[in-house]
């Protein structure tokens, strides 16, 4: 053990000796492994960020969000079974609304297409949507201008509506919408506020072309014999996605009777294939993008590997000095393996201290943060470049006959 | 008198291209302790080969080589590198110093290969640099000291350990007459404190400083016997630069 540790400690003392004795070239050799180790941290960094970029917009797309249905998104049931199911009421809207810890926003949701009509002013098929104050939070939506109907016009079922965007546009070419009435249906209703521009879902059904109404109101007028309804239920974070989902199941469960053996006779849908490919894409990126700035860093230990058989042949008679009093050959494997450790180790160092304030850069541009474990990462692996690019020229050193190395002019 | 070395019917072959090399040839040999031995002979003659095997640096082809009693022979790689740390005590014609290193580390590297605690380690060194002279220039690098010196610093590594032999191979051979004689002169001093020694040199002069010559032709022994008029140097007529 004493001897390890002095051993250790002399081949440690060795290694920065040589260093310091070959500045220059210690400095030149080491340049591979820093070009390397920033531009794997930076490209770190940069996935970092897109991840989060990633993240924002799955929350915005409704990725958090639970859509608790009478039918599975997807298919694969008997279809005959789930016509059977009783329609979601919302009671169970509500029951969640009250007990789901994990929700940060519930909204039920009603719709059906009509009529739209401002003075001679004619929309066929816009789509109305009976639902509840907490919409814009949970559907993730923004009001252009105006605002959406407040809690109290929800509940008490006031005949008020929000308007999309493409709906604005077409009813009211050159006014202002808000405080006008309009007729959905057969009914009056006082517009109060108009969304932003959503666009459509997958180039098809445009989401502007929409109107939304307390969803009280909404069964008043429209009444609701099909279908019965769904629920939007948006989880606190998307990392809560999963203990949401449960908590929802259980809810649900207990509202409609489930009994404890019974299978769920709702279904509860969420944007997984969204997430799927999300993720898919984020996996190429980094996995192309770290493959790429790696080569760098093997083009480094490639050097590290280059100079350590020059320091090698430099110092083969040191070497057979060494093996002369005493050294075995593992010491002397240990003695270069540390060199070339050490100068990776020096060089990952070095690296890290000019990639954390480029990553400060990159932090204007696409909002990141150098992760710790990049940092942990970026040393771990100079260390194991030093390791594996040492190894060969060390191994070379330690088998060295002691003869011809104390020989060696 | 205790046999320090007993080397019997040791023979060693080198191949050379297709060629057998016969560097030793049934070589038989005893050196007690406390000897002062100089092997001679010509290039060629073996001398150098025989110095690798006595000082474990090498392995006979064949033959029988028993270090106080103890058979290295057929020792592995690990095991010469013990014995040679414990046992032997080199001194190179060219010093082979570290030049990076003061005299002070040069002289405990023998303790660091061996385990020796750091302690320890120092006071040793000091010790072994204290009978040699140098105390002054412990912590000189090697290139701020004279040949002499080099020599020296050399000499304090190869007894730190407190070896059985002390091997030196043409010690005086880079240096000039007078420092010759002044690394002699601590050669002698060595032997009389009790040190095996045995020099490998091709020097007349020097090699009666011994009180046995070996000299060796074609890998015989050719001759075996004790120097009649020993040189001495009076330690008094040689005084440290």
């Amino acid at each position: 053990m004493r001897y390890a540790i002095g051993e250790f400690r002399e081949g440690l003392l060795i290694a920065f000796n040589a260093i310091r004795a070959n500045k220059m070239r210690s400095i030149l050799t080491a340049l591979g492994i820093i070009i390397g180790i920033v531009s794997v941290t930076l490209m770190g960094t940069a996935i970092e960020g897109l991840n989060r970029a990633f993240n924002k917009s799955i929350a915005a797309i409704g990725a958090d969000v639970l859509y608790v249905q009478k039918w599975p998104w997807g298919g694969g049931e008997e279809w005959w079974k789930i016509r059977n199911r009783r329609d979601i009421r919302i009671q169970q809207a509500k029951a969640l609304q009250k007990q789901a810890v994990f929700a940060r926003s519930v909204s039920p949701a009603a719709g059906t297409r009509r009529q739209a009509k401002y003075g001679k002013t004619v929309l066929e098929n816009v789509v109305i949507v009976g639902t509840n104050d907490e919409f814009p939070i949970t559907m993730g939506v923004n009001i252009a201008f105006g605002r959406f109907f407040t809690t109290g016009e929800s509940d008490g079922g006031r005949p008020v509506a929000v308007i999309g965007s493409e709906v604005a546009v077409n009813l009211f070419p050159n006014e202002n919408p808000i405080a006008k009435t309009i007729k959905l249906g057969n009914g009056n209703y006082r517009i109060v506020g108009v969304l932003d521009k959503q666009g459509s879902i997958l180039g098809m059904e445009s989401l502007d072309n929409r109107a939304y109404i307390p969803i009280n109101r909404f069964f008043k007028d429209f009444g609701n014999r099909r279908g019965g309804i769904q629920i939007m239920v948006k989880a606190i974070s998307l990392k809560d996605l999963d203990e949401a989902k449960e908590e929802v199941r259980g809810i649900m469960r207990k509202a409609r009777g489930v009994r404890p053996k019974q299978a769920d006779d709702f279904a509860i849908n969420q944007q997984e294939i969204i997430i799927q490919t999300f993720n898919a894409i984020g996996v190429v990126i980094a996995g192309v993008g770290l493959f790429i700035t790696g080569l760098s860093l093997f083009v480094g230990g490639i050097g590290i590997m280059n100079i350590m058989f020059v320091s090698v042949t430099e110092r083969t008679r040191e070497i057979g000095v060494r093996m002369a009093i005493g050294a075995p050959r593992r010491t002397i494997l240990q003695q270069f393996l540390l060199e070339s450790a050490a100068l990776c180790l020096m060089g990952g160092i070095i690296g890290l201290m000019i990639s954390f304030p480029l990553s400060l850069v990159i932090d204007q541009i696409l909002p990141t943060a150098m992760p710790l474990s990049i940092v942990a990462i970026a040393i771990l692996v100079s260390l194991f470049v030093g390791v594996v690019s040492g190894f060969l020229p060390a191994y070379r050193a330690s088998r060295l006959d002691p003869v011809d190395a104390l020989r060696y002019e | 008198m205790s046999t320090v070395i007993r080397l019997n019917n040791i023979t060693k072959i080198y191949h050379v291209g297709s060629e057998d090399v016969h560097a030793l040839q049934s070589v038989t040999l005893e050196i007690q302790r406390n000897e002062y031995v100089a092997i001679m002979g010509p290039s060629g003659s073996g001398k150098s080969t025989m110095m690798n095997i006595i000082g474990c640096l090498d392995t006979p082809t064949s033959g029988l080589y028993e270090l106080n009693q103890i058979n290295v022979s057929e020792m592995n790689d690990n095991q010469l590198a013990r014995i040679r740390n414990k046992e032997i005590g080199f001194v190179f014609q060219t010093f082979n110093l570290l030049a990076r290193s003061d005299v002070l580390h040069n002289v405990e590297l023998p303790l660091i290969y061996g385990g020796v605690g750091s302690s320890e380690r120092k006071k040793l060194a000091r010790e072994a640099i204290g009978r040699v002279g140098l105390t002054e220039r412990i912590h000189h690098k090697p290139n701020e000291l004279s040949g002499g010196q080099r020599q020296r610093v050399a000499i304090a590594r190869a007894l730190v350990t407190q070896p059985s032999i002390l091997l030196a191979d043409e010690p005086t051979g880079n240096l000039d007459s007078k420092t010759g004689d002044e690394i002699m002169a601590l050669f002698d001093l060595l032997q009389k404190e009790g040190n095996t020694i045995i020099l490998v040199t091709h020097e007349e002069y020097i090699a009666e400083h011994t009180d046995r010559i070996i000299r060796l032709r074609d890998g015989h022994i050719e001759a075996d016997h004790a120097v009649q008029n020993k040189r001495v140097i009076n330690p008094l007529d040689v005084t440290e630069k």
